[in-house]
């Protein structure tokens, strides 16, 4: 019996440092390129390791049962007349309901960190009117969150492209050019299907819905041109529905806006 | 004035045609009408996945130069809809439902079978008109999901042939559904208590309160959607001033509740199939009972997790994280007692068996993805790409066409009186399990590194993982072939099986195999404990 034991903690703890080990040594993720990215990265790895642990363990069950109870040639009769356990039962209810309730306060503190649970509309006034119904994106935080220091860009899609307004030097660009560590607000509006705004080296996505401007807003962290991917199914031509954004240090991007700028602002 | 029946003439029987005709007739008999589902869903599987290898194939290169781009979009959006509505719904409900409730029940027929005949002759005239939509201006490209403004804007035609084929094919459902319910609250044999039932009628009583609860709201919404298309109303129309996101909250909540209705009745069967092949009874019958109630009762309140990233507020974010992570609990009570079932049982390693261990490892792992996408930080980073698809695929096709398999495996001896091969049978099973799991779990890494879904061209650095996947899928194909092999073999000059090869102690293996028109001889046998394995036969069913 003692013997069984030990086998059994053995086993168990074989399952939890393979699980482990691959959680944090296999990664399946792109670069991490916004402030979004190593926040999202947490949660993948705790979702990632419970969710080996889970797997690991049940197909061990289930490949332990298949051999260890086999039925053996010319063996006749059945297996043990057990209907049930309730307090085995109660542990494997009990158990997944406090991981998922672990999991879902984890995760919603993961979100508010990413800026979810923010009221959007208040901080974007100068972008809609009072009639205007803004849908919720994501809001996120920056460190250098300063109100002034947000750079606005209008997105527009359409089948099959995406384009970057830019109001304050009144130009439209097909490349999404942003500074370093700055907050980027967005305003999307689609002008014909729904598509999605999706940067995978940032880990977030919004749809772009006609008749209801979203918003979304992120930093980016690391210098680099990253893709633009359409994400929803818009019509023949969505698989080539991609663009770039391009991520400058903060003096490669002034040059930039000021040479395409259309008015006489400076940045 | 009495009105005189003659018991001869009222018999449908004398004026069904015998032999393999009454399979093409307007039988009454839910034995042959099992059958028909069976069959007519397998041949839709076929064309379905002659649709999926044609998307691998496109997917095989980066650019998209198999298909031409339109046709792509059709054919995923036939593929998917196929799969539905015209191969897993129909045969998980349909086919194993008709056949195995009236005997779980005790009946010698179901509730209503004119009802039942008809809601199966719905479904061949629906299926081949979405296919000859293709043939006609090109079938619908709009996706299974027929997002507005897309569905509206697409070429008409083939779209409103998608939309007449589903309507008819959920009207099928629904009649299932009422069928169903019908029959297991009403038509038990006297004595036999609901808590007696085997497990695969909760199942099927679940799955039809959905289907009844859930389809006409679908219906209703296709309908808008179609008056948006022909009338240009403007109920989804922004141009008109409608509103793209109420069609997804009314498509998701019928569409959300179809994953349970296509995964219900696979944990209904594998409850039956396990217990008989590791000679124990069904650990936790009470517990598994309650928990399929629990999902269909947290089934119609998640829906909003396929719409994470369309614009929902904060709050509605996170009540639907919150109530889908909690379907885990009662599906995971569900798979710790399959495998306390299995645990000291006395396991026959066969067919059947393998395809039910297959897949619980198959659905825990799709489960597991998708707990982490109910959380919506997890996502809004995966949502709409590949690591969806891989998940939905762990879970209908890993999961409930395993058992489709498994269950074909157990029950062709009832039907037919002969084995199937077991050699063939293990062959099957090794060429579907790898090709599976070689197609779909690279998707997950694709997912997550930037393929979105539904597209024909991706960037060519995926390019690699992309051919893995479509070798698993030239496995999967293969592997129907041994499988349609065995059968022709078997149903030819298969072994005989006797009445019961088993030794199962459910009600319908107490009778011939194949079973008498009437199903039993004589009256019904009252099987009290249909899961009383390792007791014996004369202390646990005594009025057998």
């Amino acid at each position: 019996m003692l013997n069984k034991n030990i086998y059994l903690i053995l086993i168990i703890s074989c399952v939890f440092g393979i699980s482990f080990w691959i959680g944090f040594n296999v990664n399946l993720l792109p670069a991490e390129a916004s402030i979004n990215a190593p926040i999202y990265d947490e949660l993948f790895k705790i979702l990632f390791i419970i969710g080996l642990i889970i797997f690991i363990g049940m197909t061990i069950a289930v490949i332990y049962s298949l051999f260890k109870f086999k039925r053996r040639k010319d063996e006749i009769g059945d297996g043990i007349a057990l209907e049930g356990n309730l307090s085995l039962e109660i542990i494997w209810t009990l158990i997944p309901s406090i991981i998922v309730l672990i999991i879902g306060i984890y995760s919603y503190n993961i979100y508010d960190r990413m800026g979810g649970m923010k009221e959007l509309n208040h901080s974007h006034e100068m972008m809609s009117s009072n009639t205007e119904k803004i849908w919720a994106g994501i809001s996120q935080s920056s460190n250098n969150d300063i109100a002034n220091n947000n750079l606005s860009v209008e997105v527009s899609a359409m089948q099959f492209a995406f384009l970057f307004n830019y109001p304050k030097g009144e130009f439209i660009s097909g490349e999404l050019h942003v500074p370093v560590n700055n907050k980027v607000s967005m305003r999307m509006e689609s002008k014909d299907v729904i598509h999605a705004f999706w940067v995978p080296e940032f880990r977030i996505k919004q749809d772009i819905i006609p008749g209801q401007p979203t918003i979304l807003n992120f930093t980016p962290t690391k210098v680099g041109k990253y893709p633009i991917i359409c994400a929803e199914l818009c019509g023949p031509y969505h698989g080539g529905m991609r663009a770039s954004i391009i991520v400058e240090e903060e003096s490669d991007y002034k040059d930039w806006f000021n040479k395409n700028k259309k008015t006489e602002v400076n940045l | 004035m009495t009105i005189s029946i003659d018991p001869q003439k009222d018999n449908n029987e004398s004026l069904q045609p015998n032999g393999w005709l009454r399979y093409l007739s307007f039988s009454l008999d839910h034995k042959v009408i099992g059958i028909q589902y069976m069959v007519c869903g397998f041949l839709f599987y076929l064309i379905g996945g002659t649709l999926a290898s044609a998307i691998r194939i496109e997917l095989a290169s980066p650019m998209s130069d198999f298909l031409p781009r339109d046709v792509y979009n059709q054919f995923l959006t036939l593929h998917g809809t196929i799969m539905i509505f015209l191969w897993i719904v129909p045969v998980v409900n349909g086919a194993f439902g008709n056949y195995l409730i009236p005997f779980y029940v005790g009946a010698r027929d179901m509730a209503f079978p004119r009802l039942n005949a008809v809601a199966f002759w719905l479904i061949p005239p629906s299926g081949l008109m979405l296919i000859t939509s293709y043939f006609v201006e090109g079938a619908a490209q709009s996706g299974w999901t027929a997002y507005p403004p897309l569905s509206i804007t697409t070429p008409q035609s083939g779209q409103i042939i998608w939309i007449i084929s589903v309507l008819l094919l959920g009207g099928s459902s629904i009649f299932g559904g009422i069928n169903f319910i019908a029959t297991i609250i009403k038509l038990r044999r006297p004595g036999l208590k609901l808590m007696q039932l085997p497990m695969y009628c909760w199942a099927m009583l679940g799955t039809s309160l959905l289907v009844v609860l859930s389809t006409p709201v679908l219906a209703g919404t296709l309908i808008l959607l179609s008056f948006d298309i022909v009338a240009h109303t403007g109920f989804f129309n922004p141009v008109l001033g409608g509103n793209v996101v109420v069609y997804q909250h009314l498509f998701w909540f019928y569409s959300h509740p179809a994953v349970y209705i296509m995964v219900l009745p696979a944990f209904g069967l594998v409850s039956e199939i396990l217990p008989v092949h590791s000679r124990k009874p069904l650990f936790g019958y009470t517990t598994m009972v309650y928990s399929i109630m629990g999902i269909v009762v947290l089934g119609l309140v998640v829906w909003a997790h396929h719409m994470f990233t369309s614009g929902t507020p904060p709050w509605m974010r996170l009540f639907f994280t919150i109530a889908t992570s909690f379907i885990a609990v009662p599906t995971g009570i569900k798979f710790f007692n399959w495998v306390a079932t299995l645990w000291g049982g006395k396991i026959s390693i066969n067919s059947a068996m393998l395809f039910s261990c297959g897949f619980i490892i198959n659905f825990v792992f799709g489960g597991i993805t998708g707990v982490a996408l109910a959380q919506v930080p997890f996502d809004i980073h995966v949502h709409d790409t590949y690591f969806v698809v891989a998940h939905f695929h762990y879970i209908v096709y890993g999961g409930t066409v395993f058992i489709i398999f498994s269950s074909i495996y157990h029950w062709f001896p009832k039907v037919t009186g002969k084995m199937l091969g077991e050699k063939l049978g293990i062959i099957h099973f090794a060429i579907t399990f790898i090709g599976f799991n070689l197609c779909f779990a690279p998707q997950h890494w694709l997912g997550l590194n930037g393929m979105p879904r539904r597209v024909a061209e991706y960037d060519p650095q995926f390019e690699f993982v992309n051919q893995i996947s479509s070798i698993g899928a030239l496995l999967m194909a293969i592997s129907t072939l041994p499988f349609l092999v065995n059968i022709f073999l078997s149903f030819r000059n298969g072994k005989d099986s006797g009445n019961n090869p088993w030794n199962a102690l459910t009600p319908e293996w107490l009778t011939t195999s194949p079973p008498p028109v009437e199903n039993w001889e004589g009256d019904a046998p009252l099987v009290e404990e249909p899961y009383g394995y390792g007791y014996s036969f004369s202390e646990k069913n005594k009025k057998i």
